[in-house]
């Protein structure tokens, strides 16, 4: 059976303050999924609610068809891992400690990470080019190494799905072209992942299904051809923007959204 | 960074056998290292040491039970401070600054009060202080809205507050020649009382606080990065922060009935530590509690030896940690993030 999280008729927010209704959004292995959305559309929230870190106000969440709200939280973090916003409010930890964190899951409650799970943290650092950073201190590298280094505890994890919030927020151009490519090659190892994203480019680049989220709730959940148009991202985003097929030094042809100057 | 932790371990408890076989000989009857040494060897062997009788009831029965409650205070203070300071994932927490030492204090001293037996001063200080510090949780994470490292340290800053009120008001009522210099020096802390039966009691629930923590000293790691990401890598963070909590309570509170309020040791040992060994709790919380036991031994040999009256613990504690701690605080911030 491969591995689906599914979220059905899904409300997502808090009780006093609701946020998102009646969206239905899934995500099986292989595949990746790019979750459009405005600033406060509550990417985040529709987030930490398909992961269980907040209880689903309306609907459900399954994963691989069993109710979420009835697994332990190390049955969940074995089959989907998180990738938060990389941020630096941690003691300072090496790479390798924080790698190493992913496999709690895999841990009996008392016990501490093995030779084992130490050599799989270490092939995780090394597939993410992280390798020769594993003795530095998390908070002292750069914004897109900690970031690199959350994706690689992720793969320590080794669920079969990923979810990550914004991977390539507040990360440089070259950066946010590694993030990518890293995702593309988890989804080719056969992970499906979910990721928020501001830019539509990198749904074209890299996403089987883009879904938008508008208003808390689900406008279209395509491939990102016929999810990302002009019209959509008036009525999403509130600007003219033009949908453009451009062919890159290699030959090779990709679609690009470019926003309309006002002036 | 493994060679630097096992020559800091290896340092540390080489300072701690320095600091007992210095507290065994100062005094005000000096003990002479080979009358120590042939001590030693006759307890080993169990052949007669030829050591004066009077010395050697100094060595066992006078110095060697606060020794061990130095130890063993120091020891649990310092790995409560760093389990506290791991899971409010904030290096300036301390038992002091959540309200545990003060909610055990009222405790014992509501026991000094009503001269209960040993074990009811302690269990009165273990229920106080995790009411205390529960109190100050609860107060932290009702009031959102504000950084909430602030309204940590404010909240036990105010729960501090209503303890401190609380003592005030026991010292008012009560014997003032019989309770009242004891619960003041008691405040000041002190391991001069300290006697073979307090350890008994103490030993026992210190060990049991240490053990949990040891156990899920790789899921404390997690605590640190956050509930969310905790939890999204798979541990159930209540069930792991309600056990550190009480872990670590329990121990603050066996050391706080025997010796009184201690400070500054829970916040300060820990922090060096962590820039001994790093953060990874499986090492900070050995290497921090043997350095606590080895600080605390001497601080109470100096408190013993250094004038003609003992000077309270809890005075030099302050003493010596505050200058210590705001020189790191000024050397560097690497400890912090």
């Amino acid at each position: 059976m491969t591995a689906r999280l599914e979220g059905i008729a899904l409300g997502y927010g808090y009780p006093d303050h609701p946020v998102g209704r009646d969206v239905s959004l899934s995500l099986s292995a292989g595949e990746i999924v790019c979750l459009l959305g405005p600033n406060g559309g509550g990417k985040s929230t529709l987030f930490r609610t398909l992961l269980g870190l907040l209880p689903a106000q309306g609907g459900e969440v399954r994963l691989d068809g069993d109710p979420l709200a009835t697994l332990s939280r190390a049955a969940i973090a074995k089959r989907v891992s998180y990738v938060p916003q990389a941020h630096a409010g941690y003691f300072p930890f090496t790479m390798r400690d924080v790698v190493l964190m992913g496999r709690t899951a895999h841990l009996s409650p008392f016990a501490a990470p093995g030779k084992r799970d130490v050599d799989i943290a270490e092939a995780c650092l090394a597939k993410l080019g992280l390798a020769p950073l594993a003795d530095q201190v998390y908070t002292r590298v750069s914004g897109g190494e900690r970031q690199l280094a959350l994706i690689a505890r992720a793969l320590a994890q080794q669920a079969p799905l990923v979810v990550m919030d914004e991977p390539t927020a507040s990360l440089d151009f070259g950066n946010q072209a590694r993030v990518l490519d890293e995702v593309r090659a988890l989804a080719a190892s056969g992970i499906g992942v979910i990721m928020a994203t501001h830019d539509p480019d990198q749904a074209f680049l890299c996403a089987d299904r883009v879904a938008l989220l508008h208003a808390g709730k689900l406008v279209a959940d395509a491939p990102p051809r016929e999810a990302i148009t002009p019209a959509t991202m008036r009525e999403v985003y509130g600007i003219d923007a033009d949908v453009l097929d451009v062919t890159l030094a290699t030959g090779e042809t990709r679609r690009v959204c470019v926003p309309r100057s006002r002036a | 960074m493994t060679a630097r932790t096992a020559w800091v371990t290896l340092g540390a408890v080489a300072a701690l056998v320095v600091a007992v076989a210095l507290a065994f000989s100062v005094g005000r009857y000096p003990v002479a290292p080979g009358d120590l040494a042939a001590l030693a060897w006759s307890k080993l062997t169990g052949a007669p040491s030829g050591v004066a009788p009077t010395v050697e009831a100094i060595v066992w029965s006078v110095r060697g039970p606060r020794i061990g409650a130095a130890l063993a205070i120091g020891a649990a203070l310092a790995a409560a401070g760093a389990a506290y300071q791991s899971l409010f994932r904030n290096p300036l927490v301390s038992p002091d600054i959540l309200g545990v030492s003060g909610g055990a204090a009222v405790g014992a001293v509501l026991g000094i009060f009503f001269a209960l037996p040993i074990l009811a001063i302690q269990g009165l200080a273990f229920a106080f202080g995790l009411v205390a510090v529960a109190l100050v949780y609860l107060i932290a994470t009702a009031v959102r809205g504000h950084d909430p490292l602030l309204v940590l340290v404010l909240a036990g800053v105010l729960v501090g507050a209503l303890l401190g009120a609380c003592v005030a008001l026991l010292k008012v009522l009560a014997d003032p020649y019989n309770q009242l210099p004891v619960i003041t020096f008691w405040l000041l802390g002190s391991l001069a009382g300290a006697a073979p039966v307090d350890l008994a009691s103490a030993l026992p629930a210190i060990a049991v606080g240490f053990f949990p923590l040891w156990l899920l000293r790789w899921r404390v790691n997690l605590l640190s990065l956050g509930d969310e990401e905790a939890r999204a890598m798979g541990v159930e963070t209540t069930r792991v922060r309600v056990a550190v909590i009480a872990s670590a309570t329990l121990m603050t509170a066996a050391a706080v009935s025997i010796a009184g309020i201690v400070g500054w040791i829970g916040l300060v040992i820990p922090h060096f530590a962590r820039l001994a060994v790093g953060p990874d709790f499986g090492r900070l919380l050995p290497v921090s509690a043997v350095l606590g036991a080895a600080f605390l031994l001497l601080v109470d040999t100096l408190a013993r030896t250094a004038a003609r009256i003992e000077v309270p613990l809890g005075v030099l504690t302050a003493f010596v940690g505050t200058p210590l701690f705001l020189w790191q605080l000024v050397r560097s911030r690497r400890s912090w993030q």
